[in-house]
């Protein structure tokens, strides 16, 4: 069975800011970050899909503790996006002052992806990560 | 399969950084596991141990084989157990599962972490490597990060205004204080008001630094053996009747199922449907209570509460002795400690405790009989529960 999308082909994609994910061909469910299967039915039936990279934050958090070696990004803001497609996908929030990211100011808020950040790595993490990186829309 | 029992447990004083190794932490709540069982180490056909970050804290892997042997449990199989702050329990459902299924009579279980010797810093990176390191971690997602996104979360879905929330939170921390205060073997002994906690630093927002539990050393271990030894070891055998365990992937994948936290439920469904229980029949809870919101999540998870009324019950005293279900009464992983690989050991060894009506009188429970662990990994990637029974 072919592995339709793998970590680096998705981290390479969302290094353009260009976010692909896997459209089921037999539920039609959305599954983004990738896996082997369907998030939703398990089939391995999948095909690779541009995403809009737009969607709703459902939670965030401004981090004021950092893991070791990220101290110079806090604070931060960490979202949680359910995208138009469905999924829900984990990103950073920028554009925005972290003492203005209050529940009434984020949640249900419309987003879009913006310029990709991406952690450079420490001795731990196999390389860097590209993490989807999204700011309110308009 | 046959009956399993908990004939004697053991257990370190949870704490901040020791200078003890975690050989010798674990030697000595095995210890006093075996003198309680009297057992002698020969007597142990296998080692079950959870730990999760040995190899960051002090650069050792593999260290059941080496706790194994500084014990006398000469050249026994010994097996690890990574879970991330579930490992204890997985170690001791699989010592339930090897009694139970008759391939041995006596084992011995427990887990052992110094995640306080690693500090702050360490400690924020490694706790993280539990959550999905490709997909989520270069966010810079935390520990805390991951329960204060549940927190928004909860407030969002069950409509409590965040001022509201934060006060039930606090309620957790405080009934967790008070009673850590009078446990010998807490981590933080100490009175902390509502006050104290709303006034104290923000880690990850909504939450402070009193809704957060500590880093802990510490270790925990008990022996199990099936009901015909147990009965000759002990007259007070504590019976493990219903396991439960589930795994799930990264937090995002659980999408709108969020604050909810599936593994749990599926994990307790197993543990209630395989003793015949139901919530109800619950005398005394130890659960997950890494962050205060996890505490809600978890009575919620178990059916203690309804889904968004458990903060209200912590503030009435619902969930506290004399309440619907007497929860965390050792101090809970936010007073007692959170030796990660230890913390589910740690549980059951304040459930037999109880039942066995041996702790400081502050925090004893009359009767109980019927009890219930609550061990959760990483973002919710592991999931354990352990229903035990007092058996006399
Ligand atoms: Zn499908």
């Amino acid at each position: 069975m072919a592995y339709k999308l793998t970590y680096q082909e998705y981290s390479e994609a969302l290094k353009q800011q260009k976010l692909l994910g896997l459209k089921c061909r037999s539920c039609g469910a959305v599954t983004v970050p990738p896996k082997m299967v369907c998030r939703r039915c398990a089939s391995p039936e999948l095909e690779v899909v541009a995403l809009k990279g737009s969607g709703r934050i459902q939670t965030f958090t401004t981090c004021n503790v950092a893991p070791e070696g990220r101290e110079d990004e806090v604070p931060y803001i960490v979202v949680l996006v359910e995208l138009e497609e469905g999924p829900w996908l984990m990103g950073r929030l920028v554009g925005m002052a972290p003492e203005k990211a209050t529940m009434e100011a984020l949640i249900g808020k419309s987003v879009k992806m913006t310029k990709t950040g991406v952690f450079p790595g420490d001795k731990y993490s196999a390389g860097e990560g590209a993490s989807p990186t999204f700011m309110l829309a308009k | 399969m046959r009956k399993v029992a908990i004939v004697g447990v053991g257990e370190t004083k949870f704490s901040g950084p020791q200078m003890r190794t975690s050989v010798e932490l674990f030697a000595e709540a095995a210890a006093e596991a075996l003198a309680g069982s009297n057992l002698k180490p020969k007597d142990i056909q296998a080692l079950f141990l959870g730990n999760a970050l040995g190899d960051f804290a002090e650069g050792q892997g593999s260290v059941q084989a080496f706790a194994a042997e500084n014990i006398g449990c000469f050249n026994i199989p010994a097996n690890r157990y990574e879970g991330a702050c579930a490992s204890a329990s997985m170690a001791i459902r699989d010592a339930w599962m090897w009694v139970a299924s008759g391939f041995y009579d006596i084992v011995l279980a427990g887990g052992v972490e110094r995640a306080a010797t690693m500090g702050t810093p360490l400690a924020t990176r490694t706790f993280a490597m539990f959550s999905d390191s490709r997909y989520e971690f270069a966010t810079g997602l935390t520990f805390p990060a991951v329960f204060a996104m549940l927190a928004h979360l909860y407030a969002a879905k069950y409509n409590i205004p965040l001022p509201r929330l934060k006060e039930q939170l606090a309620a957790v921390s405080v009934q967790s204080y008070k009673y850590g205060m009078f446990n010998a073997k807490a981590h933080l002994r100490k009175e902390v008001d509502m006050a104290a906690v709303l006034s104290s630093f923000m880690v990850s927002t909504p939450l402070q630094l009193h809704d957060c539990c500590p880093f802990s050393d510490g270790a925990a271990a008990l022996v199990v053996a099936s009901e015909e030894v147990a009965w000759k070891l002990t007259s007070k055998p504590v019976f493990i009747v219903g396991v439960g365990q589930a795994s799930n992937g990264p937090m995002a994948s659980q999408q709108e199922f969020l604050p909810r936290l599936r593994a749990r439920e599926l994990s307790a469904e197993r543990a209630y449907d395989m003793a015949g229980l139901k919530p109800n029949d619950i005398d005394i809870c130890e659960l997950h209570d890494c962050f205060s919101i996890a505490s809600l999540i978890s009575a919620e998870g178990l059916g203690f509460f309804d889904y968004g009324t458990s903060g209200e019950a912590w503030l009435k005293g619902e969930a506290d002795i004399g309440g619907k279900i007497a929860i965390n009464l050792s101090g809970g992983l936010k007073a007692k400690g959170h030796p990660i690989g230890a913390t589910g050991a740690g549980q059951v060894y304040e459930i037999v405790k109880q039942f066995r009506e041996e702790v400081e009188p502050e925090r004893q429970v009359e009767g109980a009989r019927t009890g219930l662990t609550d061990t959760l990994g990483g973002d919710g990637c592991t999931l354990v529960n352990i229903i035990l029974q007092r058996g006399w």
